[in-house]
Formats: structure tokens, sequence, C-alpha cells
């Protein structure tokens, strides 16, 4: 017996059965970053003034092909999981709050897809 | 009827800050680490913006260095590297209490202030590092 009001359960705004899921993934993504961001900032600071060619050939030795391509798509995963929680927390009437959530995570999609593109054809391509 | 004034006329979070709550290191530390997160998913747009700049070309990527290298660029990667130095240690903070440690006041001040610390020397290490070498 659910002592859950029938509006209540038709609203669906409690338990979908994928309780601490979100919880979850946002913590494995962060324990993934803790490396991946010391990394980052070290190697990626050095290159900040770097010229073309200098960067471009940074890029493609493999490691750190493979390193970036991670470091984009976690960080973007990781932030797409945050910013839903920010958006939840203030984002106040259920369509506004849906739809900028919807807008957010397909914005971070996006930004992932152009930076592993744009680090693969580097890689891949010819200087 | 009254179940509908009552909803709207609800405060929104974050009303306790401000008015009711005295400003502490605890919770100034909570809401940065947000603020930290927010500004570093902006950021992300500069980083995919520096990378397809690279991958367009000899020109396009001297376009945005010129940009990164202007004293805004300048105060924009050193903002970012501190935001990104601020929410790492304090994220192993948060993975920390998730672990269900450090709860009591006297380390969640100590490691509080050690994250203030760590993440201004941190910022400053990595700047050494990468003009020094």
């Amino acid at each position: 017996m659910s002592i859950r009001s029938p509006l209540s359960r038709a609203r669906g705004l409690g338990s979908a059965k994928d309780g601490v899921q979100h919880w979850w993934v946002q913590r494995v993504s962060a324990v993934a970053l803790v490396p991946l961001v010391v990394w980052f900032m070290y190697s990626v600071a050095g290159m900040s003034d770097a010229p073309y060619l200098e960067f471009v050939s940074w890029v493609r030795q493999p490691w750190v092909t493979v390193l970036l391509v991670l470091f984009i798509g976690t960080t973007l995963y990781h932030s797409a999981l945050g910013l839903q929680v920010v958006l939840e927390d203030y984002v106040s009437g259920e369509f506004k709050k849906i739809a900028s959530i919807i807008a957010v995570k397909l914005a971070c999609a996006v930004l992932a897809v152009a930076g592993i593109f744009a680090v693969l054809k580097i890689a891949f391509g010819s200087i | 009827m009254s179940a509908k004034s009552a909803q709207t006329s609800r405060p929104l979070s974050p009303f306790m800050l401000g008015p009711y709550y005295k400003p502490q290191l605890t919770s100034m530390l909570s809401i940065t680490h947000r603020l930290t997160g927010v500004a570093l998913s902006v950021g992300t747009v500069f980083l995919v913006a520096w990378l397809m700049a690279a991958a367009g070309g000899e020109q396009s990527y001297a376009a945005f260095s010129e940009c990164a290298s202007a004293w805004y660029g300048q105060i924009i990667l050193i903002g970012f590297t501190w935001a990104l130095s601020f929410h790492l240690c304090n994220g192993l903070r948060h993975l920390w209490w998730d672990l269900g440690r450090g709860f009591d006041l006297k380390t969640v001040y100590a490691t509080g202030y050690a994250v203030v610390i760590v993440s201004i020397v941190l910022t400053a290490s990595v700047w050494l590092v990468a003009c020094c070498l």
C-alpha cells in the first residue's frame, strides 16, 4: 500500500525507479576527473601560448589525444549532471525547468561532439 | 483555492542565504562550489573554441591565440584555472564526505580553509610551471 496520493503518483515526480543513479554517476565521473583535471591543468597551461605547429604536434601524440578525448567527454558529462541539479533547484515552473534542462543537456552534447571531433581531426589529419 | 495561493507565495531557494543566514565559511564554500561548477561549464565553450580553431588551421588558431594572450584572455585563463583548482579541491572534500568521513565541525572548517589555500597554491603552481618550463 502506498501512502502517496493518486495525484502525486499521476504527476510522476516521485521515484522513477532510478533513485540514486544520478547521484552515483556524478560521483563516478568526479573520481575519473581527479587525475584528468590534474593532467589537463599542468599540460594545457603550458600550451596556452604555444605556436600552431607546437600545439598541433602536442595534440597528435597518442596519449595526449586519448586523454583529451577522455577529458572532454567526462567533463561535459559531469557538467550536464551538475547543471541539471542547479536548474532543478533554482528554476521554478515545470515547463521552464524541463525546457532548460533539455537545452543545457543538448548544448553539452554539442560541445562534447565538437571538442572530440576537433581533437580527432587534428590527430588524424595532415599538418 | 488557498492551497494555490500558498504555493505561489512560497519563497524560492536559495532564499535562506542573505537575510536569514549569517555568511559562514561552510555555506560560502558550498555556493562557491556551485558557482565554479557553472563557470567551468561555461569555460568548456572556450576550450572547445580553442580546439576547433586549431582544427580549422593556422589562421583560425592565430586569431584565437590573439584573444587568449590579450589581457582579457589572460584574466579568463587564470580565473578558469582557479575555478578548476577550487572545484577539484572542494570536490575531493565532497567525495570524502560521501564516504561518511570528516563531518565534525572542527574537520569541516579545517578542510574548508585547506581548500581555499590549496586552490590558490595550485593555481599559482600551474602558471609557474607553464611560464618557467
